[in-house]
């Protein structure tokens, strides 16, 4: 049996096994620190920034930080929630992110923040990019418009011998997400459709599929995204 | 190619961590690393050919396409351009017939861009397959093209003698000169090698720390911990080895002085990083250079050669059972953020220079995930003079906050530019007077370089320090000629865009919308709003993994903050708040076909 750590959200006692990653130990607690970059079961990278919480008065990424005894977390306040949007909204300046013609709409995780988050229209002018569709790929379309270069496809797809099949090119502004031209043409139908379900946009989709779920049915269409979580949690109804 | 990248690959064991000595050995030698390459690689290291790539993409000195078979790169920093840059520029341009990110169709000769190379004293300054030209000239321009086109090796391309002290080193050779305008206890150039080595092995390593504790010495990187504290927590973290690094790549615009002492007292280091590895019980060393510095590479080896054959490294050191320790040097290739400490493992390893997430702190978990500790070149230097005369010593230099003497890296609008060790505690103004600087006329001064605040004349009274100013010793002078706006701000700003790693959302996305309203305040069409909004999204990059991300924002925020009525002066007096959309203008065009006025 792990040690059982006590912390602190937003003032309300919780606890957890030492060394969870906050993300996690908040969800068990009932509360929902949103994520975007993160997935059960891979790694986390704290790439998004989304999951930005105030840990004993610091700024840091709840996905990558370890809960200790007496951690005083500051999560749904209105400094962070201002903060998260405000990221949020970069996404979509960043990218070309069209919902209603997406296969994603209603799947997608940075569409789901932004109904959970209000957003109307980003504050930031639009950066328009000019962004590349590859389609080389025998299972799998790229669209680098959609992504966000979260790295969940990097993180979470290898081959047998622990390869990895999704990559980023170059840095700055100027990422992308790209796909390994021999390892890619031997991807399996269920590794295409593993990386589509792990992408929370609509960057990866696997060729000749889409809306088996009609839109109206989808994950986030009933309720916003974290309320499965909130749902268990006794203080917030 | 094939056997040359084969011998690369067996020369680093097929070790998929050796990855950017790899890369470096094939860059070298073929100007480029071809598909074929990348291939081969891929296969020998078992990597995928798109991993093979996510490292060499990242690198500004790794290039899938051929370069020239002479690569020009020259430094585009704000002081290189102070210095004459765009002559010298426009001169490149005209003598090889290209432009900057091009190559001549013959193949000869590639211009390229890059970032400061650590010769902000004398500016303008260009790499040339390796080697260093420093304070170029039209004139100097067209030589040197002259003499490629004559199919010269960049080492007999010099025309006037060497620099100084050991630039003149034979195995050096460069023009570059140190400019040492002040020394104290850390350049003072009386150091007998070997002395702190020789008292540290009567000593118990828990002994070193606690005087390395007791001088209060803070990182000299920038970020200012402790380092008998890191010490002490790598010593104490679990682990089957631990590891020195010393961070070399120093790559903040406007600082030289790793440089200068890698010149000029590279014995003094090692001798700093030995120190440390008997303190927290380590047995390698690793001296991770910027790819800029790569022609002091032979001379380094051959010093740490000579330091193996005195036995001031390897096995047993002088006589020490079990004191066992070696250094390697390992290159750069381009990319500032790997002078952020896990940037920096993370690079060491072969790997993206993406900085890592914190905890664990490489400490606890570094490279190879074996606790680490990771000092700057000034700090390790200054740790072998605290054993030689004590912590006590140490204190009486500086201030209480912060202990010790600083080495500055000066330039700018000065009659002295170079390298100045001062005790902690002057003011700028201070700085000013001593490096010949005309009080009347300097307007600004960068302290610590782009992540650092540009400040004005009523904080030239502020102190250097950790409680006050706090610096990697980086000074930037402007005088009264300068538009602060552009020829810093806007310059610093893109140098940030270009050199974030790109992980991160924020620093990724942000300082480029950022950029984009100060060009939009600098072209006459800003108002009030944009200045109010890049103060308040600029805070946003608070919320990045690293330094470089969390102070991308400084140029704009530091020069809004101590020069607003820059940015009053070139905004639209007459608006508050920009629509971004004009409807009249919008329907001008429908309306004139119409015949008809707009009804708005």
């Amino acid at each position: 049996m792990n040690q059982i750590v006590r912390f602190t959200i937003d003032g309300s006692e919780c606890m957890a096994e030492k060394g969870q990653y906050l993300v996690d130990a908040a969800k068990e607690n009932g509360i929902y620190i949103p994520t975007l970059c993160n997935y059960t079961g891979i790694k986390p990278k704290g790439s998004c920034r989304v999951c930005t919480v105030k840990v004993n008065g610091r700024l840091m990424t709840a996905c990558t930080t370890p809960v200790s005894e007496n951690m005083d977390v500051q999560n749904h306040i209105p400094e962070i929630d201002e903060l998260r949007k405000k990221i949020i909204e970069l996404f979509f300046v960043e990218g070309n992110h069209f919902c209603p013609a997406c296969e994603k709409g209603g799947n997608c995780e940075l569409q789901a923040l932004a109904y959970r988050y209000k957003i109307m229209a980003p504050r930031y002018p639009f950066a328009f990019p000019q962004r590349e569709i590859d389609a080389t790929n025998p299972k799998l379309i790229k669209d680098q418009n959609r992504c966000i270069l979260c790295k969940r496809c990097i993180r979470g797809i290898q081959d047998e011998k622990g390869r990895t099949i999704f990559a980023y090119r170059k840095r700055s502004s100027r990422v992308e997400i790209g796909i390994d031209h021999k390892l890619g043409k031997e991807l399996s139908d269920e590794t295409a459709m593993k990386a589509m379900d792990i992408c929370p946009v609509g960057a990866l989709l696997v060729r000749e599929k889409g809306f088996d779920i009609p839109i109206g049915e989808r994950k986030y269409d009933k309720a916003p995204i974290g309320s499965d979580i909130e749902e268990h949690n006794v203080s917030s109804k | 190619m094939k056997s040359f990248t084969q011998k690369a690959i067996d020369k680093y064991g097929g070790n998929k961590t050796r990855l950017m000595d790899i890369l470096i050995a094939i860059q070298s030698e073929f100007g480029h690393i071809s598909r074929e390459s990348v291939s081969q690689i891929a296969t020998e290291l078992h990597m995928s050919e798109v991993d093979v790539e996510q490292t060499i993409s990242f690198y500004h000195f790794f290039t899938l396409e051929k370069t020239g078979k002479y690569s020009i790169y020259l430094n585009n920093s704000v002081v290189a351009n102070m210095m004459g840059r765009e002559e010298v520029a426009k001169a490149f341009e005209q003598e090889a017939g290209i432009k900057f990110g091009h190559i001549t169709p013959d193949g000869l000769i590639g211009l390229y861009e890059t970032s400061c190379i650590g010769m902000n004293d004398q500016e303008p300054a260009a790499i040339i397959n390796n080697q260093v030209f420093t304070k170029l000239t039209p004139f100097r321009v067209k030589e040197i093209v002259r003499d490629i086109k004559d199919g010269k090796d960049v080492n007999d391309m010099f025309s006037a003698s060497y620099g100084d002290g050991a630039n003149r080193n034979v195995l050096v050779r460069s023009v570059v000169t140190n400019n040492i305008r002040k020394i104290g206890p850390i350049l003072d150039p009386e150091y007998k090698v070997g002395e702190a080595i020789k008292k540290i092995i009567k000593l118990k390593p828990e002994e070193v720390i606690h005087e390395i504790k007791n001088s209060n010495i803070r990182g000299r990187g920038g970020a200012g911990f402790p380092t008998g504290l890191k010490w002490e927590f790598c010593r104490n973290a679990q682990g089957d080895k631990r590891y020195i690094f010393c961070n070399a790549d120093e790559g903040e615009p406007g600082t030289f002085k790793d440089r200068v002492i890698l010149t000029e007292l590279p014995r003094l280091l090692f001798e700093g990083m030995v120190v440390a590895g008997y303190a927290v019980g380590a047995e390698e060393g690793i001296l991770y250079i910027r790819y800029e510095y790569k022609y002091l590479e032979e001379y380094l080896e051959n010093i740490l050669q000579a330091a193996r054959d005195k036995n001031y490294l390897g096995n047993d050191i002088l006589g020490k059972k079990g004191f066992n320790f070696d250094i390697r040097v390992q290159f750069g290739a381009g990319a500032y953020v790997c002078g952020e400490e896990s940037a920096l493992i993370e690079s060491a390893e072969g790997k993206r220079g993406e900085p890592r997430d914190r905890p664990p702190f490489p400490v606890e978990k570094g490279y190879l995930n074996q606790p680490t500790v990771v000092n700057n070149v000034e700090t390790l230097c200054a740790v072998v003079k605290v054993i030689l005369h004590g912590g006590e010593w140490y204190r009486s230099f500086g201030t209480s906050e912060s202990t010790g003497t600083k080495l500055l890296s000066v330039s700018g609008d000065c009659k002295y530019a170079g390298v100045y060790e001062v005790a902690w505690g002057f003011s700028v103004n201070d700085i000013l007077d001593m490096v010949g600087a005309n009080p009347k006329k300097i307007i600004a001064v960068q302290v610590g370089g782009p992540s650092g605040s540009l400040i004005a004349q009523n904080e030239f009274s502020r102190i250097l320090g950790y409680e006050d100013l706090a610096t990697g010793g980086s000074l930037i002078i402007f005088d009264n000629t300068h538009d602060l706006l552009t020829e810093v701000v806007l310059n610093f700003t893109e140098f940030f865009i270009d050199e974030s790693c790109g992980s991160c959302s924020t620093c990724r996305i942000l300082p480029t919308i950022l950029k984009n309203k100060l060009e939009k305040i600098l072209n006459a069409r800003g108002v009030m709003k944009d200045i109010d909004d890049m103060e308040e999204w600029g805070q946003i990059l608070k919320a990045s993994r690293c330094g470089l991300g969390q102070t991308a924002a400084n140029p704009i925020l530091t020069s809004i903050k101590n020069f607003r009525h820059l940015y009053e002066e070139k905004i639209q007096k007459s608006k508050d708040y920009d629509t971004g959309f004009d409807l009249s203008k919008a329907v001008f065009e429908a309306c004139e076909v119409t015949h008809r006025l707009p009804n708005i």
